[in-house]
C-alpha cells in the first residue's frame, strides 16, 4: 500500500491553474522526487497534501485513507521558505514546534535533545535563534521537521543555502530515515540532486504532470544510444553499419549506434580497426536534459 | 493532549511577559498617564489665568473707589487722559485698555464701555472684565440704597443635591446616590472608556505587527503545516489578550494599593489629588471641592466594583477580540510595507474614533438615546458600555449588549480567520479591502 496517493488533483486560483490533473503515488521507504521549475505548482501540490489548502477536484489518500485533518501530524514538512522566531531560544523553539506536532512536553524535550545531540548541536539549546548561522538554523528546522517521527517527510528544497558539509549531513539523515521506512517526497528544481537521491520522480510544469516513473527507466526510455569511448591509437576513417561519430576530441569519442544494434558491434568494429579501448560506457541523458526537451515539446504543442 | 490553540497562546503570552520591557512598560505607563494628565491640567488652567495686564480709565467715578477696597481686584486704574491711554497703554506695560465713560443716568441698566487692544482678547477675558466691573457698580448701588451686603447674602440659599441624597433601592437609606457618586461615575466612565480606546489600538497593533512579522519571516510556512491557521490566529489573540489582562491586573492592583495607602498616609489629603485621573475624562478638578477626602473614599468604596470589574473585563476582552481579529486580518494581508497596513486600518480607526467621541455625549447623559444605542451596537459597545457602568444601566441593556458583543466576537473571528488564512500565504501583491472580501469566498 502506498503512503500517499494523488488522483487527478486540480487546484485553481483566480487567474491560473496551479495544479492541473496531477496524479502520483509515493511508496513506503522510498524517496520520491517532485521536479519542476519555479512556479510549476510544486508548493501548491504540497500545500494540498499537508491540508493547508484543499483541492478543487481530485482525491488524495494517505495510508489508504482519504486525506483528513488528522494526517498532517504524521507528516513532516520542511517548507522552501522557512523561518524561525529570532528571539526564541533553540531549545524552547524546538519544544514549541514538537508540541504543535502533538508530542507531550516531556516527550518533546527528550526527543529534541536526542535529535540535537545526533547533529552535534546540543550546546545550542540555550542559544537564541538569531545567534545561529543560516546553516545552523536550517539544521534546527530539519530537526523540527522529523522530531515527531513522521511516516511521510515532505522536503521542499531542503539543501538550499546549505554548504557541502551540512548538505551531506542532511542527505545522510534523509537516507537513514528512508532506510527506517520513512517515505520522502522531495521537491526541488535542482535536477542533479534528484538523479542522485530519488528512485521515482514526477516532472511537473505549469501545473501539469509531464513525466513520471522510475529514474533509471526514464533515463533508459529517453536514451539516445550514445556511447563514449576513450581510446589510444587512431579511429578508422569511415564507419559502417549505421555507426555514427557524434563528437571527437583528444582520444575520446562519442558514437551513436543504430536502433536495435548492440554496443558490442561498436566495440568489435573499433577493435578490429586497431583502436585500443581504455574506457567504454553508455551516455544516458540527464533528467535535466529530458526535462528541458519535454518542456520545449510542450511549448511547441501549445 | 492540550489543544494547539493553548500551546500557541502560551508561547505568545510568555514571549511577551518574560521580556524586561514588559515590566518596564507596565510600570511606566500609569506614570506617563499621570504626568500627561498633570501636564494637561496645567496647560488648561494656564489658559484661564489672567496673565494679561489691563488698565481701566473710570470716568463714572463709581467703580474705582469700590474696587480699591478689594485687595484682590485684578485690574489697574489710571487717571491719565483718554487720548494718552489710548495711544500709550502698550508702552505703559498693559495689554488692554478699558474705558468706562461717565454715566448720563446713574441708574442705567445698560452701560456701554469700550476697550482697546492690539490683540483680540478672548471671550473669557472680556466676560471676566464685564462681570468684575458690573459687580462694583452693583455694590455701589446697594450701598447707596442702604442695602447691607451681609443682609443680602443672608437671603441667599444654596440647595445641594448631595446632602440627604438617597438611593431608592436602599431601604436603610444610608447609601448615597448623590452628586459625588455621579462625579465619580463620570470620572470612572471616562477612565474606562478611554482605557478601552487605548487597549484597542495598543493590543490591536501588537497583534497586527506580530502577524506581519510571522508572515514576512516565513514562520507561518513552518507553522501552518502543524496548526490550522484559525487556531494559530486564535492562539495569538488569546496570548496577547492574556498579556493585556495581566497588565490590567497589575494596574488594578497598584491602584488598589494607592487607594488604601493614600488616605492613611495623608489624613488631610486634598481630595482633588484623587481626581487627578478624573481630569483625563475632562473632569474639572474643582468639582470635587466641598467633599472631604473621607467622603470621596467612602463613595469610591461604595461603587459596585463587584459588578463593574467583571463586566469591564468582559467588555475589555470582547472589544479586544473584535478589533484585534480585524488587525490580525490586516497584518496577514500586508507585504513588507507598513504603509499598506495604514490604508487598510483606516476604516477601523474611523469606527473606533467615532466610538471615542461618543464618550462625551454619553457621559453627560449616560441613559440617553445615544448612550443606549451606542452601548448596544457591538462595534461601539466595548468603549461605551464600560463608560456607562458606573451609572447603573438597566440590566436588560447590559445583558443584551453582552450577548450582541459575544455574537459579534464569534462572527468577526470567523470572518477574519478566513481572510487571515489566505493572507498569510499570499506574497508580493498589494492587497485592497475589496480583495480581502474576495478571500472570504475562497474554498478552504
Amino acid at each position: 500500500m502506498s503512503i500517499l496517493k494523488l488522483e487527478h488533483v486540480t487546484k485553481r486560483y483566480k487567474d491560473h491553474v496551479a495544479v492541473d490533473d496531477v496524479s502520483f503515488e509515493v511508496e513506503p521507504g522510498k524517496i520520491f522526487g517532485m521536479l519542476g521549475p519555479n512556479g510549476a505548482g510544486k508548493t501548491s501540490t504540497i500545500r494540498i497534501i499537508t491540508t493547508i489548502t484543499g483541492p478543487d477536484s481530485g482525491v488524495i489518500y494517505f495510508q489508504g485513507e482519504k486525506l483528513n485533518q488528522s494526517h498532517p501530524s504524521k507528516m513532516g514538512y520542511l517548507p522552501e521558505e522557512r523561518g524561525l522566531y529570532k528571539k526564541m531560544k533553540v531549545g524552547d523553539h524546538l519544544l514549541y514546534l514538537a508540541q504543535l506536532k502533538g508530542l507531550s512536553r516531556n516527550d518533546a524535550a527528550k526527543k529534541c535533545k536526542y535529535m540535537l545531540d545526533r547533529f552535534g548541536a546540543l550546546d545550542w539549546w540555550n542559544k537564541k535563534v538569531e545567534e545561529l548561522s543560516k546553516g545552523m538554523q536550517q539544521k534546527i528546522q530539519f530537526v523540527a521537521t522529523i522530531v515527531h517521527d513522521p511516516v511521510l517527510l515532505i522536503l521542499d528544497e531542503p539543501f538550499s543555502g546549505l554548504d557541502p558539509i551540512n548538505s551531506n549531513i542532511i542527505r545522510d539523515e534523509i537516507y537513514r530515515l528512508r532506510d527506517k521506512g520513512v517515505s520522502i517526497l522531495f521537491s526541488t528544481h535542482r535536477m542533479e540532486q534528484v538523479e542522485e537521491m530519488c528512485e521515482d520522480i514526477i516532472l511537473i510544469n505549469q501545473g501539469k504532470n509531464i513525466l513520471m516513473g522510475n529514474v533509471h527507466e526514464i533515463k533508459n526510455e529517453n536514451k539516445k544510444n550514445l556511447f563514449s569511448v576513450s581510446y589510444a591509437g587512431s579511429l578508422p576513417a569511415s564507419f559502417n553499419g549505421g555507426l555514427e561519430l557524434v563528437d571527437r576530441q583528444d582520444h575520446k569519442a562519442i558514437f551513436r549506434i543504430p536502433e536495435g544494434d548492440t554496443p558490442n558491434h561498436l566495440l568489435q568494429f573499433l577493435m578490429g580497426a586497431g583502436c585500443e579501448i581504455h574506457a567504454f560506457h553508455e551516455i544516458l541523458p540527464t533528467i535535466n536534459e529530458i526535462f528541458i526537451s519535454r518542456v520545449k515539446g510542450m511549448h511547441h504543442e501549445a | 493532549m492540550k489543544h494547539k490553540i493553548w500551546i500557541v497562546a502560551r508561547r505568545e503570552y510568555l514571549s511577551r511577559v518574560q521580556k524586561k520591557s514588559f515590566i518596564l512598560v507596565t510600570l511606566l505607563t500609569p506614570l506617563g498617564i499621570l504626568l500627561f494628565s498633570i501636564l494637561l491640567g496645567v496647560i488648561m488652567s494656564a489658559g484661564s489665568k489672567a496673565d494679561q495686564k489691563i488698565v481701566i480709565k473710570d470716568d463714572t467715578g463709581i467703580i474705582r473707589p469700590i474696587a480699591e477696597e478689594d485687595a484682590d481686584f485684578p485690574y489697574d486704574f489710571s487717571e491719565k487722559s483718554f487720548d494718552v491711554l489710548k495711544e500709550d497703554y502698550g508702552s505703559l506695560g498693559y495689554d488692554l485698555f478699558v474705558y468706562v465713560p461717565a454715566l448720563k443716568d446713574t441708574a442705567a441698566m445698560r452701560i456701554e464701555a469700550a476697550y482697546y487692544g492690539r490683540e483680540k482678547p478672548s471671550l473669557v477675558l472680556l466676560e471676566g472684565i464685564e462681570s468684575r466691573l458690573s459687580d462694583q457698580i452693583e455694590l455701589y448701588r446697594m450701598r447707596r440704597s442702604n442695602v447691607d451686603k451681609k443682609l443680602l447674602d443672608s437671603f441667599r440659599a444654596r440647595i445641594s443635591l448631595e446632602n440627604g441624597a438617597m438611593d431608592p433601592d436602599d431601604p436603610s437609606g444610608t447609601a448615597a446616590a448623590g452628586k459625588l457618586n455621579i462625579i465619580i461615575g463620570t470620572a470612572l466612565g471616562g477612565i474606562m472608556g478611554f482605557m478601552m480606546y487605548m487597549v484597542i489600538f495598543i493590543y490591536g497593533s501588537m497583534v497586527m505587527r506580530s502577524v506581519m512579522e510571522e508572515k514576512l519571516s516565513r514562520i507561518v510556512e513552518v507553522m501552518v503545516s502543524s496548526v490550522r491557521p484559525i487556531h494559530l490566529m486564535m492562539g495569538k489573540l488569546i496570548g496577547v489578550g492574556g498579556v493585556g489582562l495581566t497588565q490590567l491586573a497589575i494596574w488594578g492592583f497598584l491602584l488598589g494599593i494607592i487607594m488604601v495607602i493614600a488616605p492613611a498616609l495623608l489624613p488631610g489629603a486634598d481630595p482633588s489629588e484623587l481626581s487627578e485621573m478624573g481630569s483625563m475624562a475632562q473632569m474639572d478638578q474643582a468639582t470635587f471641592d466641598g467633599f472631604s477626602g473621607k467622603q470621596v473614599i467612602a463613595a469610591l468604596l461604595n461603587v459596585k466594583w463587584w459588578l463593574i470589574i467583571p463586566v469591564f473585563i468582559l467588555f475589555f476582552l470582547g472589544g479586544y477580540f473584535i478589533y484585534s481579529s480585524m488587525f490580525a486580518a490586516i497584518g496577514s494581508a500586508i507585504n513588507e510595507d507598513m504603509g499598506e497596513g495604514q490604508q487598510l486600518m483606516l476604516p477601523i480607526v474611523f469606527v473606533v474614533l467615532v466610538a471615542f467621541y461618543m464618550l462625551f455625549p454619553v457621559l453627560s447623559n449616560p441613559n440617553g438615546t445615544i448612550a443606549v444605542f451606542a452601548s448596544l451596537f457591538p462595534l461601539f459597545s466595548p468603549i461605551i458600555m464600560p463608560a456607562r457602568l458606573a451609572f447603573d444601566p438597566p440590566m436588560w441593556q447590559l445583558a443584551l449588549s453582552i450577548i450582541l458583543m459575544l455574537a459579534t466576537v464569534w462572527f468577526f473571528i470567523w470572518l477574519t480567520s478566513r481572510i487571515y488564512r489566505v493572507g498569510i500565504l499570499m506574497y508580493g501583491k498589494k492587497v485592497t479591502i475589496k480583495e480581502m472580501f474576495k478571500w472570504l469566498r475562497y474554498s478552504s
